[in-house]
């Protein structure tokens, strides 16, 4: 079968096991030649079927991880393509890394469910499971949307719907003075183009180089724990401290009054930041606590907002929701073994007056003193940064990999204008690689393309007879 | 009182743009056809602008040329003057135009219809539609039609090209008449006997400006537009000498805000605001009371004034559509420079008529629930004479070839603007009168007009509308093209003196290094023609051949990303569906795409995945099922021959 080839990181994220990343496609053995470096000075391509090697993950000259390299050709394969496995330490930046790196030398990333796809289509599966395996594929399909663009953050997403909205308009222009010649003209048009365009390169090179994938995973993820006094922050932390799984370490904070500590979870690092309450106060002292607090809200990747649904709410919540807009947050409503004064229906409208409707929260009941809900806790933070099939049948992805892949095939797309433009092309070559980019971006918003170039071009210019 | 007339192979219904192609491709291949006209005064009118071609719809006009179609020679032999748009452009988007005389190009289609042999023209109101119930599940058959003088014509495939005729309503300001276009008969009675089988029909609606008497228009008081030097023609088959006659000009002139005050005064007046037109119009010709409301900072809007032929002294105002009451159309016309005492000859006016959800349709043009029954033109949804022609044509081969028991003739998104045109009907919600655009043409690259003949003479060939000596000329000058490429693409051009000359002439870097021609070529500042002094063994080629060679080198690169993008678009379409397939036998497939599939039953997975509502994961599904059932029976099958 003549198709192009294929990657995704293949086995759960387990703390600190081995992790697998499987190329299946037939370039899937150049494509690792162009990533490895094996023991012996061979690729692969020498190397017979059915054989595992080790070697070294290269980027350029950087050393990524040690790795063992299965490599299997087809027809005996699960996909009966070409199939290579590389099993390297683990550790999810790294299999992220070497993902991002194997799909830069020329694989794609796999669509949800697509190596099984593969094997039934080349007649590896049996006939008897393909209701199974068209299954899997919409609930892995639904699931990778889902947790695609809940993963984004309000500002990313704002940033990549405001670059199409610029792309879809200037594609427009150009389309309706195209189909229009004699009511709308492009002289002297490509310079302010050029300059717009440059800007939308720059911004999409931005997002590329700040993207929070890699930092997250390195670095951790980090969080701050906000609610009123008394709310149970505290006890939330040393809960999740105390956790046998999690492991510790201590870090003083900057100040007194912001503590920073490390914590491991699963697999996933937590910076987790214990602020003041966030009262607006006149008490000097305890002003700069409530600065800082606000300060570490903006920064922050994650906030986990503590509710006491003992009490009812009162103004320090309705501070801190008026800052939830921007930041993944999860609701966390403590104190469940007591008798409810505040139930997630009331904080959902209440969230949704501060912060519209279509704003949704994940709401999580916890009680840190009895130690129950962390399970969910840590299943949603996994989710929201990582969006792991821990199921694992047959691969796992990790969705952000998909964001990325999307936004550096709209900045090629983008780099591919500018080149026409240096090469003195004429302006309808330029729309047809402004429309890519504009796709590329919508893959990541979850967004069709359908009719919007007809629409915008009626809706901004004034058209015809 | 009814009553046998005569039988038919084919019975097509109007003889505007759509039935004039359908009627002739059917008489060509040899069936007994007959068109009804409501007027026979009025075949191949143009009620509206006075031109054939323009952006995307000239690549159209070639198209239809290219398979054997009339349009292109006929406008060839009609036109007043020509002009071939956006030359700043890349040749992707170069767009012939030319303005016709429209009596003469109605005359001229009436004389080809005459003359051609197994086609009968009959002036008649046709009422019904006759069917059959098919053996088929829920299908009917076409028989024939009924005029509404009882006169019955059976037939075993009837093209309906009804333009806006439908129950057609025409309105200036409150005055209302049931007309249809140019104040010719409405067909009254066909929309209920459709609706009566089953056929789903919207309301649209068009307009047009008014004409203008130019023995009362100030012409200084315009920019002239000339026609090109060189005209080029539509058809491939026009001799080029034959078109280098003397052009006529257009005129341009701007609205103003005195213009504009005007329309915005009397909107209260005006149909559309007031709520009395329910049809949906089309957003690229909006009415000049639309562009006044929806672009209201623009201070002034082009107007363009052509002449309607070289028989009358009517001029066209183009641009200046309107459904505003007489006493305003005077008063708004005069406001712009040139028309100060400008005397209007026929009133602007809006106009509402039946069409079908194209939905309904196969790729084929045939009515899904309906068989025998195709259709094409405005009567799809569709607007423009040369979306219409094209369909009509499409419609009337695939009639044809239904009756000759041959395969139908469906062209996909890579191969022509007239598939994407189709298949854009067919597969995506429609909802006002749908127009060409070359942005809606995603490999327009290589869909070019230049190279419609390449694309489409064979085609045209074998389906019998194209000669084989014509067909035959198509292959010699696709090797010669082929030749020409490889050979630039291999000679080496060395840094000579007269090469660094000629390249400094052109304002080119000079060259280094020894490198091919095609390299050359590929400069913007320079092309094939310009480097023929330093081409020493340049063979004397045919300026097409010239034009494609010169093309393919320069955007070669994105001429075969492009290509690329085709052949996977192509592996998708590869996969047909069965028309009997059952989507509630699919497993796992979402509730609305299985909804939006069972409606337009797709004919391919590619035609399914551009179903709005139909995700990739469905295709998928799809994919999966049909390979499963494949096995499936492929292992019954084994096991029967043991």
């Amino acid at each position: 079968m003549e198709q192009d080839t294929i990657a995704a990181i293949s086995t759960a994220i387990a703390n600190g096991g081995i992790g697998m990343i499987r190329i299946s496609g037939k370039d899937a053995v150049s494509v690792a030649d162009r990533v490895l470096r094996l023991h012996g000075g061979k690729t692969l391509s020498d190397m017979k079927s059915h054989t595992i090697h080790y070697g070294h993950v290269y980027d350029e000259d950087e050393i990524i991880d040690e790795v063992m390299v299965t490599l299997m050709r087809g027809p005996k394969s699960y996909t009966r393509e070409d199939v290579i496995e590389i099993n390297c330490h683990g550790g999810v930046y790294v299999l992220k890394k070497i993902l991002e790196l194997v799909i830069s030398r020329g694989a794609r990333l796999a669509e949800p469910g697509e190596f099984t796809k593969r094997a039934f289509l080349n007649g590896r599966i049996d006939l008897s499971q393909a209701e199974s395996v068209m299954e899997m594929i919409q609930a892995k399909n639904e699931y990778a949307l889902r947790s695609s663009v809940r993963q984004l953050s309000g500002r990313l997403s704002d940033e990549i719907r405001n670059i199409r909205s610029e792309l879809l308009h200037e594609t427009a222009y150009i389309e309706s003075a195209l189909d229009d010649p004699e009511h709308i003209s492009l002289d002297g048009y490509t310079v302010p183009f050029k300059e717009k365009l440059e800007h939308i390169r720059e911004r999409l090179q931005h997002l590329l180089s700040t993207s929070e994938n890699g930092r997250i995973l390195k670095e951790g993820i980090s969080t701050v724990i906000v609610g009123k006094p008394n709310a149970g922050k505290s006890s939330l932390l040393n809960t999740l401290l105390n956790e046998e799984r999690a492991i510790v370490t201590n870090i003083a904070g900057t100040t007194r009054d912001v503590l920073e500590e490390q914590l491991n979870l699963n697999g996933i690092l937590l910076r987790v930041t214990d602020t003041a309450g966030i009262r607006e106060t006149k008490n000097p002292v305890e002003q700069i606590g409530v600065e800082k607090a606000r300060e570490s809200m903006k920064d922050a990747d994650l906030i986990l907002y503590v509710v006491d649904t003992s009490t009812e709410l009162d103004e320090n919540d309705m501070e801190i929701m008026k800052l939830l807009d921007q930041t993944p947050a999860l609701i966390l409503l403590n104190k469940s073994d007591l008798a409810p004064k505040v139930t997630a229906q009331e904080m959902e409208h209440q969230l949704h007056a501060f912060c519209g409707s279509e704003t949704s929260f994940r709401m999580i009941s916890v009680s840190a003193k009895e130690g129950s809900g962390m399970d969910e806790l840590e299943a949603a933070v996994r989710e929201m940064f990582l969006s792991c099939e821990v199921k694992g049948e047959d691969e796992m992805y990790v969705t952000n990999v998909r964001h990325k892949a999307a936004l550096s095939d709209a900045l090629s797309s983008v780099l591919l204008v500018l080149k026409s433009m240096e090469d003195g092309m004429p302006e309808d070559v330029y729309t047809i690689d402004l429309m890519n980019a504009y796709r590329s971006l919508g893959l990541i918003l979850g967004e069709e393309v359908e009719e919007d170039l007809v629409n915008e071009i009626f809706q901004s210019f004034c058209m015809g007879k | 009182m009814q009553y046998i007339e005569e039988n038919y192979d084919v019975v097509v219904v109007g003889a505007g743009h759509a039935g004039c192609e359908a009627a002739l491709a059917c008489a060509r291949l040899g069936l007994e056809t007959i068109i009804f006209t409501v007027s026979v005064d009025s075949i191949a009118l143009m009620p509206c602008n006075p031109n054939i071609g323009g952006s995307s719809k000239g690549h159209l006009v070639r198209e239809i040329d290219a398979l054997g179609g009339q349009m292109g020679i006929n406008i060839d032999k009609t036109f007043i003057q020509s002009k071939m748009l956006n030359k700043s452009k890349g040749p992707a988007v170069h767009s012939l135009r030319a303005q016709a005389d429209k009596a003469n190009y109605s005359m001229e289609m009436r004389r080809t219809l005459q003359s051609t042999d197994h086609l009968t023209i009959r002036q008649a109101e046709v009422s019904e539609l006759l069917t059959e119930d098919a053996a088929q599940n829920s299908v009917r058959r076409v028989t024939g039609v009924k005029t509404v003088t009882g006169a019955v014509y059976h037939s075993k495939a009837v093209v309906l090209c009804t333009g806006t005729y439908l129950q057609a309503r025409c309105l200036t300001g409150e005055s209302v008449t049931y007309t249809g276009p140019n104040g010719l008969m409405a067909a009254t009675h066909l929309s209920e006997s459709l609706k009566q089988n089953g056929v789903e029909l919207f309301r649209f609606k068009t307009g047009t400006p008014a004409r203008i008497d130019g023995r009362t228009i100030d012409y200084s008081r315009m920019e002239e537009q000339k026609g090109d030097a060189r005209v080029v023609p539509f058809s491939f088959t026009t001799d080029p000498e034959s078109v280098q006659i003397e052009q006529v000009s257009c005129w341009l002139t701007y609205t103003n805000e005195r213009t504009h005050e005007i329309i915005r005064n009397n909107l209260d007046r005006s149909p559309i605001y007031a709520g009395i037109i329910e049809g949906t119009g089309p957003r690229y010709c909006p009415s000049i009371e639309d562009k006044v409301v929806k672009f209201a900072d623009k201070d002034r809007h082009q107007i363009f004034i052509e002449p309607e032929g070289i028989h009358t002294t009517e001029m066209y105002v183009g641009g200046m559509s309107s459904s505003m009451p007489e006493d305003v159309q005077q008063e708004m016309y005069r406001t712009l420079p040139g028309l100060e005492h400008a005397k209007i000859v026929r009133n602007a006016y809006a106009i509402e008529y039946d069409c079908i959800n194209p939905n309904q349709l196969y790729a084929t043009l045939e009515f899904k629930k309906i068989k025998g029954l195709f259709s094409g033109g405005q009567f799809n949804g569709s607007s423009g004479y040369e979306e219409a022609a094209c369909q009509g044509l499409i419609a009337g081969i695939n009639a044809a070839m239904q009756i000759l028991g041959r395969e139908p003739l469906i062209l996909d998104r890579s191969e022509a603007y007239i598939g994407v045109l189709i298949d854009d009907l067919v597969t995506k919600e429609n909802h006002e009168p749908y127009r060409m655009m070359t942005s809606r043409a995603e490999y327009r690259l290589l869909l070019r007009q230049d190279n419609a003949d390449l694309r489409l003479t064979k085609k045209g060939y074998e389906i019998g509308l194209i000669s084989k000596e014509r067909y035959e000329w198509v292959c010699q000058k696709e090797r010669l093209i082929e030749q020409e490429v490889a050979r630039v693409s291999r000679v080496h051009i060395g840094a000579s003196r007269e090469v660094q000359e000629l390249l400094e002439q052109y304002g080119s870097i000079p060259l280094k290094t020894g490198v091919t021609l095609a390299e050359l070529i590929r400069r913007p500042e320079l092309d094939y023609e310009k480097l023929a002094p330093i081409d020493k063994e340049r063979p004397q080629l045919a300026c097409d051949v010239i034009e494609q060679v010169n093309i393919f080198i320069k955007y070669e690169g994105y001429l075969s990303r492009q290509q690329k993008q085709v052949e996977n678009f192509k592996k998708l379409e590869k996969k047909r569906i069965p028309e009997d397939f059952d989507y509630d036998e699919v497993p796992s497939l979402r509730i609305e795409a299985r909804q939006k599939l069972k409606l337009y039953r797709p004919a391919s997975i590619g035609q399914a995945s551009r179903i709005s509502g139909v995700s990739p994961a469905d295709v998928s599904v799809l994919l999966i099922y049909m390979d499963s059932m494949r096995k499936h029976r492929d292992g019954v099958s084994k096991k029967d021959e043991i």
